[in-house]
């Protein structure tokens, strides 16, 4: 038996404790936004947050976590989808395909809470997903009008 | 095109889109998939969507005005979904802000005798070639709108005209939408002919909208196969014999049968092993122990040194030659020449590496087999479907999945569908999802081919180049897939990207003596169509060799390649663009210089400008300059995203990529010793689109081409040393230069 906090609900869940989350994220609560892609690591697109940092979630076992950790997927990023970093996506076309993205743009989500203004050595440290498409510089330009976008909103 | 045989209706499409009519009716709600696929039997009844008219097959119209415009092509990220919008919606004269789209099924195009013609979405082609009929279909929707409005009002047409979805009565000016007149138009028969606009008519084509299909993979809403869900689904992991043509001989299932959630572990095929499980997580740990016995075959031993050794012997041999490109003597011009230099260069296997692993969901009874997965071509898809189901194919379908990248793994290959309805026929009624790992993914791709090739120029006094011979050695990859399509020879068309004598991959240069020879030599690696396919290889062959004789001859490499290009003034012009814009001929600033390559391919033509440092050995690319002139430019800033986004796929393959092979397998095994470019090494690109109009040249795909000749033509220019062989991972740039030269 896991109990987990999940974009703020409390979630009690009968698992396997070394079950990495990502796959009860995506197999036992329907979150198929978090993604799998490589199981080790390194690609980041199983990227969530938890207690608001970047974590990847393929090779973190179920039973590390309790209900104090609050873990934020994709789906709960913002109650409107309308996070600077989603509103910056949107606004740029960043995805092609699309199936690192949701890791992506929650890499990026936690590079701007950490780094309001971020330079392009932090951008290059923060996000370091794996994107075959090629997406890196509109991720880039994204990220540095998210900042803009989150700027705006504190200020008004 | 024009006079369609068949019109069904809306409700009877989508309940065959989805369920295939025949009570397979799963009661689906499949968020993200649109209203295709949520649409089941009984849903569909209910769905006021779903009385909508066909106007064609093209053009549904609903009425709130919504038009709903149907896409052959996969969506991949490769922006052809929006791209094809815009053709028909561009002739269709539609508000672009009620459009949406859905795809039709393979089975449904089958059924209407291929109205939608091709579902193949590689090469580039997506645009290309189907751009006439798609238009065609928006024009004859909307003649057929306009005849609706004008027969209602009993006037004529030619008083009439549309535009924004209204049409208007020009002498009284009374006006009706498309949503209204639907009805009576879809009623109405096709026009025999219609006239498509003047390019300089064209309102939406060649604008930077936005893509249709961005807001869902923003928030995780948008559905990937690996993310499908069907009641009853069970998940399957599966292990092939890592050795190519290596048979499954043993697996002990009762070692993991009591292991949590496990259902069955069965043989796939003669060379396979799945578990099926609840989750898939439960699936692949039970896999993972499963004692399993392989009978690895003939060619256990394959080691990447073997390969190298049968490359080698190709460069040389006169056996299994063929010539794709010869005009005058070279023989003797290279005699007669003032000066020769040779080289030879090397290319590896390379792996697709989509970040979503391959995948297919599969359901089958003795009635009926049904599909749902992420495919470049459907129709393909289908026939391996209802190979592997024993039934008819008119009782099978496929439903496409948006892709989590494609790069040519997911077109002209569905091993993943077939192993798929394999597991699902073992299962009876219950669907089934296969998801590789991406260790099975690294194992069993269908690798960009390896090949090798030696070079030799001659120059006259004057420093010109007067002999070109030009020897690939290596693998052919329409021997291995598509044997049909090869020539009457034996000969492999593919294998000469970017040296035909003309064509959509033609060489850039007149060269007045020219020798251009494939010795064909397979190795038993399954080889594919990888995003560019062979003119990724040719490209760094010639491009890079056309430096080094540029250098020989003691010219500037841009002017030495403007004296052969004079018969080919659009490659001229996309060379030029990027010689003005990057600076050539100036200094790029500290430490940093240029390179040039320059190629005509998928029918586009680019060239790219690299600036590039080696600071103690190691690379780094700082900025690309990339000109294309595809003809018609459809979406600038689609465009844009998928050259930024060539050189990424470009570059990763010139730093990193490569698998090779030992004891009869690939070695590597996942992104750690597979590695792509990441963020941090992304130079800054500088996109000139120069469309000249007058033909559709492709997009995804050309750029690509130029990013590592460009590279590597720039670290000559860094450090006097020529790089012959991908990838760079392997070169210490900052030994002397005696040892590289």
């Amino acid at each position: 038996m896991a109990k987990l906090n999940i974009n703020g609900s409390p979630v009690e869940l009968d698992v396997d404790g070394s079950t990495p989350l990502l796959w009860v994220l995506r197999e036992q609560l329907g979150l198929t936004g978090t993604k799998y892609g490589c199981g080790i690591g390194l690609c980041g697109s199983c990227t969530v947050h938890i207690d608001g940092k970047a974590v990847r979630s393929c090779t973190l076992p179920v039973s590390s976590l309790d209900e104090h950790r609050n873990v934020v997927t994709i789906e709960g990023l913002a109650a409107e989808d309308d996070h600077p970093v989603q509103q910056a996506w949107a606004e740029l076309d960043v995805p092609q395909c699309g199936y690192c993205q949701p890791g992506m743009i929650m890499a990026a989500a936690a590079l701007l809470a950490e780094h309001p203004e971020p330079s392009d050595g932090e951008i290059a440290a923060g996000v370091t997903n794996i994107c075959r498409c090629g997406t890196y510089n509109r991720v880039r330009r994204g990220i540095q009008l998210a900042a803009e976008i989150q700027k705006r909103g504190e200020a008004s | 095109m024009i006079r369609e045989p068949v019109k069904v209706s809306r409700r009877e499409f989508l309940i065959r889109s989805t369920t295939a009519s025949t009570g397979f009716a799963l009661g689906l709600t499949l968020p993200g998939l649109g209203p295709m696929a949520i649409a089941a039997e009984g849903s569909a009844a209910e769905d006021p969507a779903a009385e909508a008219p066909e106007i064609n097959a093209w053009v549904v119209i609903q009425s709130d005005d919504t038009v709903v415009i149907r896409i052959a092509r996969s969506e991949m990220g490769q922006g052809t979904l929006t791209g094809l919008a815009q053709l028909v919606a561009e002739e269709l004269e539609c508000d672009w802000s009620k459009v949406t789209t859905e795809y039709p099924t393979p089975g449904e195009n089958l059924r209407r005798d291929r109205v939608w013609g091709s579902f193949s979405t590689g090469g580039s082609r997506g645009i290309r070639e189907s751009h006439d009929y798609v238009r065609k279909g928006g024009a004859v929707a909307r003649q057929m709108l306009i005849e609706a409005a004008a027969d209602a009002w009993g006037v004529p047409m030619a008083e009439c005209r549309a535009e924004n979805s209204v049409i208007t009565h020009l002498p009284t000016g009374r006006t009706t939408t498309y949503g209204k007149v639907a009805q009576a138009a879809a009623e109405l028969w096709a026009p025999e002919q219609v006239v498509l606009k003047d390019p300089k008519d064209w309102k939406l084509i060649g604008k930077p909208v936005k893509r249709l299909d961005t807001l869902d993979k923003l928030n995780g809403k948008q559905v990937f196969g690996t993310d499908l869900k069907l009641p009853g689904m069970l998940n399957a992991a599966i292990r092939a014999c890592p050795v190519f043509t290596g048979k499954l001989e043993s697996f002990d299932a009762d070692a993991v049968r009591n292991m949590p959630g496990v259902h069955a572990v069965v043989p796939v095929l003669d060379n396979a092993v799945a578990v099926i499980a609840d989750t898939w997580w439960q699936a692949k740990a039970a896999l993972d122990t499963l004692p399993v016995t392989w009978d690895e075959g003939p060619h256990a031993n394959l080691s990447s040194a073997n390969i190298d050794a049968l490359l080698d012997e190709g460069l040389t041999s006169d056996e299994t030659v063929f010539v794709g490109n010869a005009k005058g003597d070279v023989t003797q011009a290279l005699e007669t020449a003032a000066k020769t230099a040779e080289a030879v260069y090397a290319y590896p296997y390379q792996h697709h590496a989509t970040m979503e692993p391959m995948n297919a969901t599969a359901l089958w009874t003795e009635e009926r087999c049904e599909v749902w997965c992420p495919t470049q071509n459907g129709e393909a898809a289908l026939e391996a479907a209802a190979e592997a189901a024993g039934l008819p194919i008119s009782r099978c379908d496929v439903h496409k999945i948006h892709l989590g990248g494609g790069f040519g793994r997911r077109g002209a290959f569905h091993d993943f569908v077939t192993q798929a309805v394999t597991i699902a026929k073992q299962l009876p009624g219950t669907p089934v999802k296969l998801l590789w790992s991406r260790e099975e993914d690294m194992a069993h791709g269908h690798y960009h081919p390896i090949t090798k090739c030696s070079l030799v120029g001659g120059l006259d006094e004057n420093g010109d180049l007067i002999g070109l011979q030009v020897r690939i050695s290596g693998q052919s990859i329409l021997a291995s897939v598509r044997p049909r399509s090869m020539g009457d020879d034996g000969a492999d068309p593919v294998t000469f990207q970017g040296f035909h004598p003309e064509g959509d991959h033609a060489i850039s240069y007149s060269v007045p003596n020219l020798l251009v020879e494939h010795a064909m030599r397979n190795p038993p690696v399954p080889p594919g169509f990888w995003r560019g396919v062979n003119i990724n290889q040719n490209a760094v062959y010639l491009e890079c060799f056309i430096d080094e004789l540029a250098h020989a001859a003691g010219k500037d490499p841009l002017a030495f390649r403007r004296t052969l290009m004079a018969d080919h003034p659009k490659s001229l012009a996309v060379l030029d663009a990027v010689a003005e814009k990057s600076g050539w001929g100036a200094p790029a600033g500290d430490g940093i210089y240029r390179g040039l390559a320059v190629v005509k391919t998928f029918g586009s033509y680019v060239a790219a400008c690299a600036e590039v440092s080696v600071d103690q050995g190691r690379v780094r690319v700082h900025r690309i300059v990339a000109a294309t002139d595809p003809g018609y430019a459809v979406n600038p800033q689609q465009i844009e995203a998928q050259v930024e986004g060539s050189f990424v796929y470009g570059l990763s393959a010139l730093l990193y990529g490569e698998c090779t092979l030992e004891n009869g397998a690939v070695v590597q095994r996942n992104f750690d010793d597979y590695r792509c470019m990441l963020l941090a090494e992304m130079p800054k690109v500088e996109v000139i689109l120069m469309p000249s109009g007058g033909f559709w040249g492709g997009i995804g795909e050309p750029t690509i081409a130029v990013a590592a000749p460009a590279v590597l033509n720039a670290i000559f220019a860094a450090t006097g040393r020529r790089v012959r062989s991908v990838p760079l991972r392997h070169l210490d740039l900052s030994a002397p230069v005696t040892q590289m030269a």
